[in-house]
């Protein structure tokens, strides 16, 4: 019976999801088509008549209502087609598939490293909440949330790059070179956004985990002499993870293409720069198939957090049908 | 007034400070009496480190850095207070509805607001700014409007509280017309959460306008920002690294400013 109902619940998120991803697309097409670039223009060259220019809209099917090609993009989606770039004519999906790994790497080990300090300063920040210690955790997270990444990354090039050589300013090395130099590359980039985005998850944690030690069953523990380690890691955390599950999937979410300045510092071809330079060149089915990727990460992602809820806690797989 | 919360400290003050002096920069660049105009090059200081004519320094066209730090702070300022606003108006003007009249108008706002959300920011100001070109308007109008589904959200949960307060059951039994309620009664209670919010908004676009400098879609080239100057200069960070400090501490200090102005008022708000 409750298994029942949560599946009901687990369809129709899935509907909603589906919807949202279709209003995405949708979005993305009608907006990319009042794009002023002519990219007919661009792919005939320089000195294409007007009837060249014609003949480039008629192949493309450039010159059909907005909704239809809309509507037949999508039929090609389903059927797992998802066409080739107009300026390079090479298939979309093949620049996704080089293009994801760099994103997946930097948006892995930015977020280890934003939850290697978010974890430890959120715990022990509140369990010595008002001590010196909490203070000073929270004016260095202050000062580092007024940190734009960008100025982070600049000023690390400039220290560990330009000043002490020790790691490469700018350049991907693929996997294939070496996992160590490989590494190298990805380390700033990642610290970067890691030393912007831990602020918040911290701060986040650490106000839900001062509420969760003020509940009784915590004193109730502390009564029985359970050590303070084992009441901070297993009794206090699981249930104050929520707000943490949600803005980590709401972070992560984010940086699929929404790196994109810090892959420009770092020249990383990354899924950001795919979509910017796609729509400088007007490229419709590069745009398309990339906003869909990062449309169905978002969706994926975000599906994913809820069902954390009901792992992190039990009681909530009953009344999840309320939310 | 028993409930001001801790008094400000020197910080708190520091803050202040450091804003009004960059107001007061933006508003008076004109006046200053300045050595350089914005655009005059000095092609003997190249680059040139601080000191000298050049009190900051130049840049790799020989541009004097401190005219074009005074004169840039106008567009992260113009941005940065303008964009948080037109999102506030925007919230106001679908939030509040949104929650007061409750059925089929909030779940169309509130589906819409998903879907905003949902979508690409990147593609959004991409495609606003190509259309309509890099203009100071365009991004603060693009900005306003990505950030109004964040506002409209803030809106309708701090409007939803006081529906079924009693002195909004008095008003209208008072005879007082809904619209009338919602502006004097329930706008008052919510203004003081809403601009605690609007100030860390601030902060965060000023970031962005910046960021949107890399892209090239910030104000375009010869016109100075901050966020113009330290992409520029990211082609000299090795043998003029001042070029870059100057702007990035800048804008360090007033985004750091400008959230414990907000952090204050927030924290203001969330003892009451």
């Amino acid at each position: 019976m409750v298994f029942g109902r949560a599946a009901t619940v687990v369809w129709k998120k899935l509907l909603h999801l589906l919807l949202v991803v279709l209003a995405v697309t949708l979005l993305t097409f009608v907006m990319t088509d009042r794009l002023p670039a002519d990219i007919a223009a661009e792919i005939s060259g320089r000195g294409a008549t007007a009837a060249d220019l014609a003949e480039v809209r008629e192949r493309l099917g450039l010159n059909r209502p907005v909704l239809i090609r809309y509507a037949s993009w999508l039929g090609d989606v389903c059927l797992g087609r998802l066409g080739n770039s107009l300026a390079t004519e090479l298939p979309v999906k093949e620049s996704l598939r080089s293009h994801l790994p760099v994103t997946l790497e930097l948006l892995f080990l930015s977020q280890l490293f934003a939850l290697l300090l978010a974890l430890p300063a959120g715990i022990i920040t509140a369990w010595r909440a008002g001590s010196r210690l909490d203070r000073l955790t929270g004016t260095f997270a202050f000062a580092c949330a007024s940190l734009p990444n960008y100025v982070l990354a600049m000023g690390m090039v400039m220290l560990f790059s330009l000043k002490f050589k020790l790691l490469p300013a700018t350049g991907y090395t693929p996997l294939s070179a070496g996992l160590a130099a490989n590494l190298k590359g990805f380390l700033l980039p990642a610290l970067a956004i890691a030393l912007v985005e831990w602020v918040i998850l911290m701060r986040v944690l650490r106000t839900d985990l001062i509420a969760t030690l003020k509940e009784d069953y915590i004193l109730l523990a502390r009564c029985k002499g359970v050590p303070a380690w084992r009441i901070l890691l297993v009794h206090a955390l699981r249930p104050s993870l929520f707000t943490f599950i949600t803005v980590l999937g709401m972070q992560t979410a984010s940086l699929i293409g929404g790196a994109v300045i810090i892959e420009t510092i770092f020249a990383l071809p990354g899924i950001g720069r795919l979509l910017v330079n796609a729509i400088f060149a007007q490229d419709y089915p590069l745009i398309q198939g990339t906003v869909l990727l990062i449309t169905l990460a978002y969706v994926l992602i975000n599906f994913l957090v809820d069902l954390c809820y009901g792992l992190l806690d039990p009681r909530l797989r009953k009344v999840a049908d309320n939310g | 007034m028993a409930d001001l919360g801790r008094k400000p400290g020197i910080t708190f003050y520091l803050a202040c400070g450091w804003l009004a002096l960059v107001v007061l920069c933006a508003l008076c660049a004109g006046v200053l009496p300045l050595h350089f105009t914005l655009d005059q090059i000095d092609s003997d200081h190249l680059a040139a480190g601080p000191g000298g004519a050049h009190l900051l320094g130049t840049d790799a066209m020989g541009r004097d850095l401190l005219v074009r730090l005074l004169f840039g702070s106008r567009v992260s300022l113009i941005v940065g207070s303008c964009a948080p606003l037109l999102g506030l108006v925007v919230g106001l003007l679908l939030g509040m509805p949104a929650a007061w009249c409750r059925g089929w108008s909030e779940r169309l706002i509130m589906t819409a607001t998903d879907v905003i959300l949902a979508f690409p920011a990147l593609i959004f100001l991409l495609v606003f700014t190509a259309i309509l070109g890099p203009k100071l308007i365009t991004i603060t109008l693009g900005l306003g409007l990505l950030l109004s589904p964040r506002f409209i959200r803030v809106v309708r949960a701090n409007t939803a509280r006081f529906r079924e307060r009693e002195f909004i059951l008095a008003a209208r039994i008072g005879g007082a017309g809904e619209v009338s309620i919602l502006l004097k009664e329930v706008l008052p209670n919510i203004m003081g959460p809403l601009l605690a919010y609007t100030l860390v908004v601030t902060g965060y676009v000023i970031v962005v306008e910046g960021g949107l400098a890399f892209l090239g879609l910030s104000v375009p080239s010869p016109a100075p920002s901050w966020g113009g100057m330290i992409a520029a200069g990211r082609d000299v960070l090795e043998e003029a690294p001042h070029v870059v400090i100057f702007p990035m501490a800048t804008m360090f200090l007033t985004v750091l400013a400008v959230n414990l102005l907000g952090d204050r008022l927030r924290g203001r708000y969330e003892r009451s």
